[in-house]
C-alpha cells in the first residue's frame, strides 16, 4: 500500500483547506449581512404599511330624509349632511358652534361616500332610518390606530365634589389624583384641570356634563397625556370626543378596500391606489406590446440572419450601450420625440409605454440573444438535416427552446419598467390625478410615481400610505418574478 | 453527366464503382474555412446502394467533405466551397437547386445523437410534415411506424411514441435520428461518426442497421474506427490533411493498401 501522506507536504494541504474554509466563511458572512439588510428593510416597510390597510368608521343612526335625497337623483343627495346630522344626534351634549365644528372635523370629507353607494344600490332605503358606517378623518383614524401620542386612562379612585365657579368649575374633596393639564371625565362631560389651588382644582369644561352630581370612586376617570397639547396632532377637545365615541362602542375597524378601489386624493383616508395600479397596468401592457415582438424579432435577426460584418457589430455594441443609458435620458427622448415631435398627449400611458419600451428593448434583445445562442446548434443542424428551411428550423426548434430564457429576460425587463420612475417624470406622468384612467390616452400615473408623490405630502397618514404603496409595488414585482419562474419551469426542457 | 471525368487518385477504379451506379461525383472540390484550406482538389465518385466509409485522422477534412454533400457548410459563415459536386448528375451548387430540397434528398445523421426535445412520434413526423409527404394523419402514422421499423427501433418504443425522444438511451437516440432521416425518403444518408458517442453494443446495433438498409440508400459514413469501416463499408476513402490519399474497395484497402500513408494509418502508426 502506498502512503499518500508522504507525497504531499502536510502544511501545504492544511493551508489549502484553511483557505477554502476562510473563503466559505466570507461568503456566509456576506450572505448573512445582505439577508439582514433585506429583512430589516421589508419588515420596516411592512410594519409602517400595516395600519394603512385598515380604516376606522363610526356607526351612526341616520335618517335618509327624502328632502335631502332626490329619489330621481340619488347620486346627488347630501349624504355628508345626513351623516353629520346623525353624528350631532349622537352627541347632544355638544352644543357650542366651536365644539360642533370640532366634532364634525372628526369625520372624513368623504364620509358620506359609502352611504351614497349603498343608497344608490338600494333606493328603497330612502325615507327609512338606517345604521350608516361613516368614515373618520385621517387624524381620528390615526388616533384609534394608536399612532398619535398615547392617552393614558386612569380610573377615578376618590370621591370628589364639583361646583360651578363662574365660567369655570371647581373640584373639591380628595384631590390626590389630580394634576393640572389632565382631563376629568364625569357625568357625561369632560373638564380640563387648569390649576391646583388650596381651595380646590380649577377646571374648564371641554364637554358639557349632564349633571353636576358628586363624583364617586369608579364612576369617573382621568385622561392624561405623554405630550402637552401643542405638541399633539389631536387636541384635548378632539381626544374627549374620540374617547366618547370609543366609549359609546360605535367605532369600528374595517379592512380598507378603499385603498385598492379608489383613486388618488388629497385626503389620506380617501386616497387609494387604483388609479396608479391601472396606470401601471396600462403602461406595462403598452410596453410589452411594443418591446416583446420588436425585441425578439431583433434578437432573431441579429443572432441568426445578420451578416457578420462591421455594421452588425456596430449595432450590437450600441444595443449593449443603450442598456446602460440612464433611464431619465429615455424620458427626455420621449418628451422630445413622442410629445414634442409627434404631438402625443402628456401624462398618458401610451407615451409612458413607448418610453419604457425603448428602455427595456436592449434588455430584451440581449436576453433573447443569449437564450437563442444557448440552444445547442445540434438541434438546428438536425432540423436543417431533414430539410427544414432556416426559418423553419428557428421557429420550430430553436425558438421554442429559447422561450424560457426569453421570458425570463422579458419579465425582468418588464419588472424594471414597472419600477421605473425617472423617465415618467419627464413625460408628465407625475401629476396629481384623481380619476382612474380608462384607456391608453387618459392621464394617469403609475405605482412608483404615486409612491414618490405620497412620500412628499405633509399629512402624517400619508407616511403609512407610502409604505403601503411600496408593499403593493413589491407584491406586484414578486408576483411577476414568480410568474417568470413558473413559466421558465413550465417551458424548460432537457435536450 | 456534364462533368469532365478526371483522373481519380487511385488506379484501378474500385470494383464497387463498376458494379453499382455512381450516385455522387465530386470534381476538384476545395473547401476553405477563412484562410484554412480544409479540402484540397478533391475528386471522388460514390456508388449508389452501397456504404462508403471515409477514414482518416482528426482534422483531415472527411467530415467537412461530408457536410459539403448536403451543403451543411452553408451555415458556417467563414466556409467557402469551390469545385463541382454532382448528385445524379446535377450540380448541387446550381442556382436553381433549392438547398431545402437537396437536404430532403440527402439525410444526415450526426456525431452526437440530436433528437428534437419532442416526442418520439414528433421527431420522425417533423420531416414528412414540413415536406408535405404525408397526405393524412394515417399516412403520417404509417411513415412513422415504417421509419421506426426500418431503423429497428419500433419494437422498443412502440408503446411510448408520445414519450420524449431525449428519454431514450444514446444508442436508441441515434437510431431514432436514423429513423428521422429515413422518414423523408432520402436517397443518400450521410453519417458523421454516428457511433462515436455510443458503447460497443449500441454501435454494433447501428452497424447491423446500416448493413440492413444499404440496399436502398447511398450511405456515406465517416468513422474513426477502422474495424467499423471494414465491417460495414464496401468502399473506403482515406483522407489526410485535406487530401484524398487513397480510395478503393474496402477489402483491398485493409488488406493491401497501396499508399504508404494509408498503410501507416491503418496499422496504427499515426493518427
Amino acid at each position: 500500500m502506498t502512503d499518500f501522506s508522504k507525497k504531499l507536504d502536510p502544511a501545504l494541504v492544511a493551508k489549502r483547506y484553511a483557505s477554502e474554509r476562510r473563503f466559505r466563511a466570507y461568503g456566509a458572512v456576506a450572505l448573512a449581512i445582505s439577508v439582514l439588510f433585506l429583512v430589516y428593510l421589508i419588515v420596516d416597510i411592512a410594519v409602517k404599511a400595516w395600519p394603512s390597510f385598515f380604516e376606522h368608521h363610526i356607526v351612526l343612526k341616520v335618517e335618509l330624509d327624502p328632502a335631502r335625497i332626490d329619489p330621481a337623483q340619488v347620486q346627488k343627495g347630501d349624504f355628508n349632511g345626513i351623516i353629520k346630522d346623525g353624528l350631532r344626534a349622537a352627541f347632544p351634549n355638544v352644543t357650542t358652534r366651536a365644539d360642533s365644528k370640532k366634532l364634525m372635523a372628526q369625520l372624513s370629507t368623504g364620509t358620506g361616500d359609502d352611504l351614497r353607494i349603498l343608497t344608490v344600490a338600494n333606493p328603497a332605503m330612502i325615507g327609512t332610518t338606517v345604521n350608516a358606517s361613516a368614515l373618520l378623518s385621517d387624524d381620528a383614524d390615526l388616533y384609534f390606530k394608536g399612532m398619535h401620542a398615547p392617552t393614558l386612562k386612569t380610573p377615578g379612585q376618590t370621591n370628589l365634589q364639583i361646583a360651578k365657579d363662574g365660567e369655570n368649575y371647581l373640584f373639591t374633596g380628595d384631590l390626590s389624583q389630580l394634576v393640572a393639564g389632565q382631563i376629568v371625565r364625569a357625568n357625561g362631560g369632560a373638564f380640563r384641570i387648569t390649576s391646583m389651588e388650596p381651595g380646590g382644582a380649577k377646571a374648564e369644561v371641554l364637554l358639557t356634563p349632564d349633571t353636576l352630581n358628586s363624583l364617586v370612586a369608579g364612576n369617573w376617570d382621568i385622561l392624561s397625556f405623554a405630550a402637552i397639547e401643542v405638541d399633539r396632532r389631536i387636541d384635548d377637545r378632539a381626544v374627549v370626543l374620540l374617547e366618547a365615541m370609543r366609549d359609546k362602542g360605535i367605532v369600528e375597524k374595517h379592512f380598507s378596500w378603499r385603498f385598492f378601489s379608489s383613486g388618488d386624493s388629497r385626503e389620506p383616508e380617501l386616497a387609494g391606489l387604483r388609479g396608479a395600479i391601472t396606470g401601471s397596468l396600462l403602461t406595462v401592457v403598452m410596453t410589452l406590446l411594443l418591446s416583446l415582438p420588436l425585441g425578439i424579432a431583433a434578437a432573431i435577426y441579429l443572432e441568426e440572419f445578420a451578416p457578420k460584418n462591421n455594421w452588425t457589430q456596430f449595432i450590437e455594441v450600441n444595443i449593449n450601450n443603450l442598456a446602460a443609458v440612464p433611464s431619465i435620458i429615455f424620458g427626455l427622448l420621449g418628451l422630445a420625440v413622442f410629445i414634442g415631435f409627434f404631438g402625443l398627449p402628456r401624462s398618458v400611458p401610451l407615451v409612458g409605454g413607448l418610453v419604457l419600451a425603448l428602455l427595456v428593448l436592449p434588455t430584451i434583445i440581449i436576453a433573447s440573444r443569449a437564450a437563442l445562442n444557448a440552444v445547442p446548434p445540434s438541434i438546428k443542424e438536425a432540423a436543417l438535416g431533414v430539410g427544414a428551411s432556416h426559418l423553419q428550423a428557428i421557429f420550430h426548434h430553436v425558438l421554442p427552446l429559447a422561450v424560457p430564457g426569453i421570458l425570463t429576460g422579458t419579465i425582468l425587463g418588464v419588472a424594471r419598467a414597472l419600477g421605473e420612475t425617472a423617465p415618467l417624470l419627464m413625460i408628465g406622468m407625475v401629476a396629481f390625478i384623481v380619476d382612474v384612467p380608462n384607456g391608453f390616452r387618459d392621464a394617469a400615473t403609475v405605482l412608483p410615481v404615486q409612491i414618490y408623490l405620497w412620500s412628499d405630502l405633509p399629512e402624517i397618514a400619508f407616511q403609512s400610505r407610502t409604505a403601503a404603496a411600496i408593499i403593493v409595488l413589491l407584491v406586484v414585482l414578486f408576483c411577476l418574478n414568480a410568474i417568470a419562474i413558473y413559466l421558465r419551469k413550465r417551458f424548460e426542457r432537457r435536450w | 453527366m456534364d462533368a469532365t471525368p478526371q483522373k481519380l487518385p487511385s488506379n484501378p477504379i474500385p470494383r464497387i464503382l463498376a458494379e453499382k451506379e455512381t450516385k455522387i461525383v465530386a470534381r476538384d472540390v476545395n473547401v476553405y474555412y477563412g484562410d484554412k484550406h480544409a479540402i484540397k482538389h478533391l475528386s471522388i465518385d460514390i456508388p449508389d446502394r452501397a456504404v462508403s466509409a471515409f477514414i482518416g485522422p482528426s482534422g483531415c477534412g472527411k467530415s467537412t467533405f461530408l457536410r459539403c454533400i448536403n451543403r451543411m457548410n452553408d451555415t458556417i459563415p467563414s466556409a467557402r466551397v469551390t469545385g463541382q459536386i454532382l448528385v445524379d448528375g446535377k450540380d448541387i451548387h446550381d442556382r436553381d437547386l433549392d438547398v431545402v430540397q437537396l437536404r430532403a434528398r440527402v439525410g444526415m445523421v450526426f456525431q452526437k445523437p440530436n433528437p428534437f426535445p419532442k416526442s418520439i412520434f414528433e421527431n420522425i413526423a417533423y420531416g414528412p410534415r414540413i415536406h408535405g409527404i404525408a397526405k393524412s394523419k394515417a399516412d403520417l402514422e404509417e411513415i412513422v411506424v415504417n421509419s421506426l421499423k426500418k431503423a429497428g427501433l419500433f419494437e422498443e418504443v412502440k408503446d411510448r411514441l408520445s414519450h420524449s425522444g431525449t428519454s431514450l438511451s444514446g444508442g436508441q437516440q441515434q437510431r431514432l435520428c436514423i429513423a428521422r432521416a429515413i422518414a423523408v425518403n432520402p436517397e443518400i444518408i450521410l453519417m458523421d461518426e454516428p457511433c462515436s458517442a455510443l458503447d460497443p453494443i449500441a454501435s454494433a446495433r447501428i452497424e447491423e442497421l446500416i448493413d440492413e438498409i444499404r440496399q436502398n440508400y447511398c450511405i456515406i459514413i465517416v468513422t474513426h474506427s477502422m474495424q467499423q469501416a471494414a465491417r460495414v463499408s464496401q468502399l473506403t476513402a482515406f483522407f489526410h490533411l485535406g487530401d484524398l490519399v487513397e480510395i478503393g474497395d474496402t477489402e483491398d484497402m485493409f488488406t493491401a493498401p497501396k499508399n504508404k500513408r494509408t498503410q501507416d494509418y491503418i496499422t496504427g502508426r499515426f493518427g
